[in-house]
Order: C-alpha cells, then structure tokens, then sequence
C-alpha cells in the first residue's frame, strides 16, 4: 500500500466535493438536526397558538402552514436525513468496508437536500403562502385548491426522492458488495440489517411518491384530471397513491431506529442481542406487511367492507412481529449487567413510549374504533409516540453512543442524563394529554379548539415548550464535545460495544479499513 | 416469565383496572373528558365497548412487558456486581411469543368484525339526508319528505368577536350553528355525505358517526338514538383555512317535534318562493345584503371587502364594474380557485341582497339596486 494515507482537504472544497462517507454523514446529522431545529420551530408555533382557545399569535391560513411544514420538515428533512447520515458513517465501519460502494454519488443525495429545503421553505414568503394542505396533501385541496406555491412543493418531493433513491441504492450496493470477507448476512449487526431492508423500501415507496406529486402537477398545469371528480378523475385514488408510499414511509423511519437500539441494548446489558435471527425475520416480515396495509389509513372513505375487513386484519398482524421485537429487547436486559449511561438511557425511552405508541397503534387498527379516532388528536399522539419517542429518541441515542468514536472525545455524561430526563417529562407532558382530547372528540388540524379541552391544551404546550427548550442542551453538549470534551482513546469506549467499529483506533481516522478485517468465523453476529 | 414478574403483574393491576373505572365513568362531553363517549346510539356503545376491551388487553400486555423490564431494570443492575448471564436465543420462547399474541389478535378480531358489520348496516333506513361538505359549511337536504323541499345551510354561529378575543367566549365557542340539522329520535336516519369542493368529514361523535365527504362520491352512514338531545361535533378532514370553524349540529327531537319542525322550515321555503317576486328597496337589500355577507363572503373576502384567501371586494373591478360580470361571479363562482359557485346556495333573494351590498359598501358606490328577478332571469341566461 504504501505511505500514502492523508486527511481531508482544507477548506470548504473537503466539504463540497468530499466522497469520504464520514464527511458525508457528518454533513447528513448536522444538516438534519438544522431541519429539527426548524420544524421544532413551527411546531412552537403551533403550541404557542393552541396554548388556549381563540386565534391570538397567527392566522388560521398560517396556522395550516406551520402543521404542513412542521410534518414535512420533519419527515423529510430532519428524521430520515439523520438516518441515513448515521447510515454513512456506520455501515461501512460496521461491515469492514473502506467507504461506501457509490462515494460520489454518495456526495451528491447529500448536496441536493439543502437547496431543496431551501426552496421549499421560501414558498412561505411567496404570494398565497406556502403548502397549507398537510403534510399528507390530500387532492383537491392540494390541486385545484392548493396556492400556487404548491408547484414549488411538488419539486422540491421529487428531488427529495431522487436523493433518497441514490442515498438507498448506495446502501445496498455497499451491504451486497463490500462486506469484509467472513462477514456474512446473517453476521451483519442488526443496524445493517435494518438499514439494508429500509433501503429496499425506500427504493419500492420513492417512485410511488414521485407519481402521485407528477400526477398533481399534471392536474394543476396540463389540464388532466387524475384527482378531479369534475373531470372524471377520483380525488381518493390519491389517498390509495400516497398511502401505498406513506405506509412504508413509517417503517422507513422506524426500521434504522429499531436497528441503533438493537446495537445499544445488548452493549449496556452487557450481554449479546436476544433473538438475533428472529429480529432479522420480523423486520423482514414488518417491511413485506407496509405494503398490504396502506387503507388502514383510510377507514372513513367509505371503503367497501370486505376492504375493511382485509386492511384491518393485515394490520393486526404487524402487532406480531412488533411484539417479536420487544420481547427480543426485553429478554436481551433480563438477567443482563445494565448500567444506564445517556444513550442507555434514551432507548429505555424509546423502548416504553415506542411500546405505548405500538398499543395506540393496534387500537386504531380495529376499524369499527377508528371511526371515532381517525383524524382526532388520538391520531396525533399515537405517530409523535412512535415518531418522535420511537425514531427521535433512537437517534439521539445513537449520537450520545458514537460521539465519542466519531470524535474521540467523551460527551458530558450528567448533562446527558439531564438531557434525556427533560426531554422525557417534556415529551409526555405534550403527548399524553392528546389522546385524552382526541378521545373527547378533538379533531387534529385545527387552529382553534372548544373550551372542554383547553386544560389538556395547555399542559401539551407547556411540555413542547420544555422538549423544544431540551434541545437546546443537546447541541450544547454536541459542541462542547466536539470542542473540548475529555479525550478518549480506549478503541471500545464503551466496556459493553460489540462490533468492528469498536476494533478501529478512536477517534475512527478519516480512512478505515483499507484493508479487510479478519472476521473471526467463531464469532457470533455483533 | 418468571415467578416475581408474576407476582408484579398481579400487583399492578388492581389500581390500573380502578383507574379504567373511574375514566369510564368520567366519559360523557364533559370538560376535560379523558376518554371516548359512549354515546347515544347502539352502534356507539358497541364501538366504546371494542375500545376498553381492546384497551384493556393493551394495558395488561403492557404491565406485563414493563413489569419484566423494571424488574430488569431494577435487579439486574452492573452496579449490584451481577455477572451478566450469556444466553442468547431460544426457538421454543420466540415461537410462544409469535403464536400466543397470534392468538390474542383472532379474539379481537372477533368483536371487532361484528362490531364493523353493524356499522355497514345501512338497509332499511327511514329517513335520508343529503349532507354536502362546502368551505367551510355544511349544507342538509330532506331527501324524502313531501310537499316543499327543506334544504339549508349551517354556518359556525360563534362571532369572529369571540374568535378574536375581543368578547368572553360562550359556553358552545366553536361548536354552535345557526340552523342546526333536526331528526327525530327512535328512527333510522340515513346520512347520504358528499362535498362540493375539498374533502371534509362528517363526525358526531356521540352518534357515532364519522365519514369523508368527498366531491363526486355518495357515502352512507346512518344512525338511530332514542335519546333526544342536542349532539355537537366538527369537521374532521383538513379542508383549508376554516377547517376548525366548520361545526356540526345535530337536534334530535321527538317525532312530534320533529314534525312541526319540518312544517315550519316548509312555510319558510314558500315564503322566500314569494319573496321572489317582490321589488325591495335599497334599505331592504343592503340589510339584507350585509347579513348574507358576513354569513357567507366574510370568511375569504375579510370583514371590510379588503381581501384574504379571496380577492378584495372594496374597489374591485367585479365590484365596480358591469353588474351582469359581478352577478356571474357570485352565481357561477370561479372555476379552479377557492370561489364557489353561489348560484345554488343562495336563494335569489338572498343573492340579490349581497351583491347589491357588494357593490353598495366598503366604498363601492354604484348606486345600482339587483332584485331577486334580476337574478332568476340571469341563471336562465
């Protein structure tokens, strides 16, 4: 090989045209937590306003752009970037490769993102406004009805989908073709595993999403009518469409989360993963189930009832495999050495509010029951439990864990612990109470709200307040660490981590594993 | 599961059964409610019925899972110098917990089905109502009656005084209309749902009730109570700006009731039949004309004519221009936009009335008078 290593480039160009998959999954987490931090901002906005009755901070028309916005920011700019910069710079680390297979693709699903949230949050200051139909714009208020922002919208999801699309097939091509020699499927560590079933979801769902927006942008501009009753067209094959993608799209949140807390687990427990087979099999089992039961978003349309039944039984099922998973993370800590470090800490949080948002979510797939549900703030508590505590909480996790290997400096512990106690009262203080109001008959999307539920109300932006406000103690921690945290130099930081990415020197040096490692066949998965 | 993860369950679950108790009985419209409603229908006790069984069975699971991770969490702390065990996988566990939840999944579908095939039951209804979704209103038609039909619009009645905080809020804020729907109790009530524009969903939910209104499809939905009553819900599908000012009113009243009421509403159709050939004075039509607009043009075109989520009306060129261009507008709205078409949910006198104001107010000053024949003759063309 030769003496010819070297470190990154100087200046903005190491960031601009880096290929290297750790730059690049820096840039993803930064940029995602920049978008966190922006749709936390309208979500403040929506609790400033619902703090009580009457319309005091904003409009109505601007209270519907700020749920829009917050959803997609969220979905698309802040969760599954994260993911995918964690997917960056751990899978090749974790299968012994020396980068991803596609680095310079790689470089570009990264550069196309900020420009597109760029566009897409400069449709506020635009005449009409920006998107205000939900994040799940349902056809015709997003067509026919929509402002004429919405053509600025329908780009900005398809460039967010190519991005996807590239960053997924990096994904695969990496775990199919570059996995150290030994390292096979089923000794790959759960987090890849996770990742590599999401990837193929992603690459199913994206064109799904890419055909439903064109097919509005047909509507709006090219005198068609997909959506349009008027003009022979079914305003509810739309919801089919975006379901079919957006069922999916809740896995491909959730997966990778599934997969980080898997890893973490079983390293604070201090013994091996329960179930490591049967954990691959259900996420495998949950991904095949997101195709068969998008209608379960759509019990009010008026389906038939053999469709009914047939949606609500498949979703049923995921229950199954579901549970699979918690028992496995259960049994993983039983009889375990548990110590409860931050990032310990947070997939304990994860594990109990994932695990209450999972009971919500079987609840609402009785279909008889979701009539009184559907579309009430029971609605709105269930996805932040499993959105929020599910894949917000993993990934926070999955920072306070890899921090210390990413920059060989130890974040403060008592600060993350303070971190995760606000962010956990917060986070219940703001969700719990919106099952209680969506029981008692809150519809979700409104601005303005009748005076029985003012109390809950009030308790729910109290706690966003104290969540949104925890945040801020996260980045402060980040940086400090990055700056002048502790020096570590232990290669496992921690005495309980499992896996190759714990054998390399720590700080991970900017090029890993140019050689293959030896994979003892011995060993067991990490 | 082990021996004391037992003894945990059994010990956690006597205060959380009281604790579903006391939410039950808590249930009911109330401030601060907690849970759902039972309601005022079979249909709606049923569907509360499926939600505690299937919420009790969550929460037993729950306390089972939890109760075994707390006692891991508790016992099985590196800090009490355990050494950590080494077992890893175990195909006989990993069966049970697939088949076991397996199992518990068939017995909630079981209720649940049925619970679904009596909501589906919409044969031999003995009434039907035509709902239509407008933005942000609802309309009801009295699709079996006989002699004049009865068809009419609900619009919130809570003053944008209250909304703006400008005046206390009553008691109903946000969840009053000005002309409730009325049905009679102890009858099958059909509700055909449909939309003009956007989708919206129609949801009482102490009926029971949920359903999308969607433009170009027809759905049902039905109910019976035999508890008179005044029952209030909302708008439950986003459909643009005033998606939470879009409230729903339903009166159930005994058939007597019922009854007078409907003779009522069918005098008052016959009334504005003759209104129609009257000649009103300016007077007449701009107080008309006002009322009409801040029913129906407010929303979207401000409290001044100044504009919003619809043009500004105060020196507009519809406004201040030739009179058959602004009729048009009002009764054929502007196709692709948020501007309705008017024609068929204003009688004509009420379409005179505002236009003339229209053009009357806000510092339009025209000076032109539009009679209820003005606009019949334009609808013929």
């Amino acid at each position: 090989m030769g003496d010819h290593h070297h470190g990154p480039a100087k200046g903005l160009g190491r960031w601009l045209f880096t290929t290297n998959h750790k730059d690049i999954g820096t840039m993803y987490l930064w940029f995602s937590f920049a978008m966190f931090i922006l749709g936390g901002f309208f979500a403040m906005v929506i609790r400033a306003e619902l703090f009580q009755p009457g319309m005091q901070l904003v409009d109505p028309a601007f209270f519907n752009q700020m749920t829009t916005l917050h959803g997609l920011v969220m979905v698309f700019g802040a969760i599954m970037p994260s993911f995918v910069g964690l997917a960056n710079w751990l899978i090749p680390m974790m299968i012994g490769a020396p980068d991803m297979a596609l680095p310079r693709m790689n470089n570009w699903s990264f550069w196309i993102l900020p420009p597109t949230f760029l566009l897409l949050a400069s449709t506020l200051f635009m005449e009409g406004g920006a998107p205000a139909f939900g994040w799940t714009f349902y056809a015709p208020l997003s067509t026919t009805y929509a402002p004429p922002s919405v053509t600025f919208f329908i780009f900005s999801v398809h460039v967010l989908g190519l991005s996807s699309i590239m960053g997924s097939i990096n994904i695969i091509a990496t775990v199919m073709n570059m996995r150290a020699p030994g390292m096979t499927y089923m000794k790959m560590p759960l987090f890849v595993w996770t990742w590599l079933i999401t990837a193929f979801l992603l690459v199913a769902v994206m064109p799904v999403l890419a055909g439903a927006v064109t097919m509005m942008l047909m509507d709006i501009h090219f005198g068609t009518s997909f959506f349009s009753a008027a003009g022979g067209g079914d305003p509810v094959l739309f919801q089919h469409v975006f379901w079919f993608f957006g069922h999916p799209e809740v896995y491909i949140i959730i997966l990778p989360a599934f997969g980080v807390v898997s890893q973490i687990i079983p390293a604070f427990s201090r013994k091996p993963l329960f179930g490591y087979d049967s954990m691959v099999y259900a996420t495998a089992s949950i991904a095949f189930l997101s195709f068969i039961v998008w209608a379960h978003h759509m019990y009010t349309v008026g389906m038939p009832i053999a469709g009914e039944l047939f949606f609500m039984y498949a979703t049923m099922l995921i229950a199954v495999p579901t549970g699979v998973k918690v028992f496995n993370w259960v049994s993983t800590m039983w009889r375990g050495a548990l110590s409860f470090e931050t990032p310990m800490l947070f997939s304990l949080g994860f594990l109990v509010l994932f695990t209450l948002g999972g009971f919500t979510g079987l609840m609402l797939s009785i279909a008889p029951s979701d009539f009184q549900y559907h579309d009430s703030y029971f609605v709105v508590a269930h996805f932040h439990y499993v959105m929020v505590a599910g894949a917000v909480f993993s990934m926070t996790a999955a920072v306070y864990y890899w921090l210390p290997k990413w920059c060989g400096r130890m974040y403060n512990e008592s600060m993350g612990k303070t971190h995760f106690w606000i962010s956990f009262i917060g986070f219940n203080l703001t969700f719990f109470p919106q099952h209680f109001v969506g029981l008692a008959g809150m519809p979700r999307r409104i601005p303005d709200y009748a005076l029985q539920f003012t109390d809950f109300n009030m308790m729910s932006s109290v706690g966003a307040f104290i969540y949104g406000a925890s945040q801020i103690l996260f980045l402060y921690n980040v940086i400090a660490t990055i700056v002048a945290g502790k020096p570590v130099s232990d290669e496992k930081v921690w005495d309980g981590a499992e896996g190759l990415e714990w054998t390399l020197p720590t700080p991970a040096p900017y090029h890993t594993f140019e050689t293959p490692p030896k994979i003892d066949p011995a060993h067991a998965h990490s | 599961m082990c021996f004391e993860a037992k003894r945990l369950i059994k010990l956690a679950l006597g205060p959380v059964l009281m604790l579903m108790g006391a939410t039950v009985m808590a249930a009911g419209g109330e401030v601060n409610q907690m849970n759902m409603s039972p309601g005022v229908t079979e249909v709606g006790k049923q569907i509360f019925d499926l939600h505690m069984i299937i919420l009790g069975i969550c929460t037993i699971i729950g306390i089972g899972v939890f109760g075994v991770m707390f006692y891991s969490i508790i016992y099985h702390r590196k800090s009490k110098g355990v050494t950590p065990a080494t077992f890893h996988e175990s195909t006989t566990v990993e069966i049970a917990w697939t088949v076991i939840p397996f199992l518990i999944l068939i017995g909630m579908a079981v209720p649940a089905t049925s619970t679904l095939l009596s909501i589906y039951d919409h044969d031999e209804a003995e009434m039907d109502i035509l709902v239509t979704g407008y933005q942000w209103k609802w309309k009801y038609e009295y699709l079996d009656e006989d002699g004049e039909n009865v068809s009419f619009f609900s619009n919130l009645r809570t003053p944008r005084s209250e909304i703006y905080n400008t005046e206390k809020k009553g008691e109903h804020y946000l969840l009053e209309v000005d002309e409730p729907v009325v049905i009679p109790e102890n009858t099958k009530v059909r509700f055909l749902i449909t939309a003009n524009d956007v989708i919206h969903s129609w949801w009482v939910p102490e009926l029971a009730v949920k359903k999308d209104a969607i433009p170009g499809f027809i759905n049902e939905a039905w109910t019976r109570t035999s508890e008179a009553g005044i029952y209030r819900g909302q708008c439950a599908e986003l459909c643009g700006k005033d998606h939470g000012f879009m409230p729903i009113v339903v009166n159930v009243v005994s058939r007597q009731e019922y009854d007078e009421w409907l003779g009522a509403k069918q005098t008052e159709a016959a009334e504005i039949k003759a209104l129609m050939a009257q000649t009103f004075t300016m007077d007449e039509l701009m107080e008309r004309g006002k009322a009409v607009y801040d029913r129906n043009c407010l929303a979207c075109h401000g409290a001044n004519g100044e504009g919003g989520v619809g043009t500004p009306i105060a020196d507009s060129a519809i406004a201040t221009g030739e009179l058959g261009g602004h009729l048009d507008v009002g009764i054929n709205g502007v196709p692709g936009t948020a501007m309705q078409a008017f024609g068929g949910q204003l009688n004509d006198v009420d379409m005179a009335a505002v236009v003339t104001y229209q053009r009357n107010a806000f510092g339009n000053n025209m000076g032109d008078m539009v009679q209820p024949i003005d606009v019949f003759n334009h609808k013929k063309g």
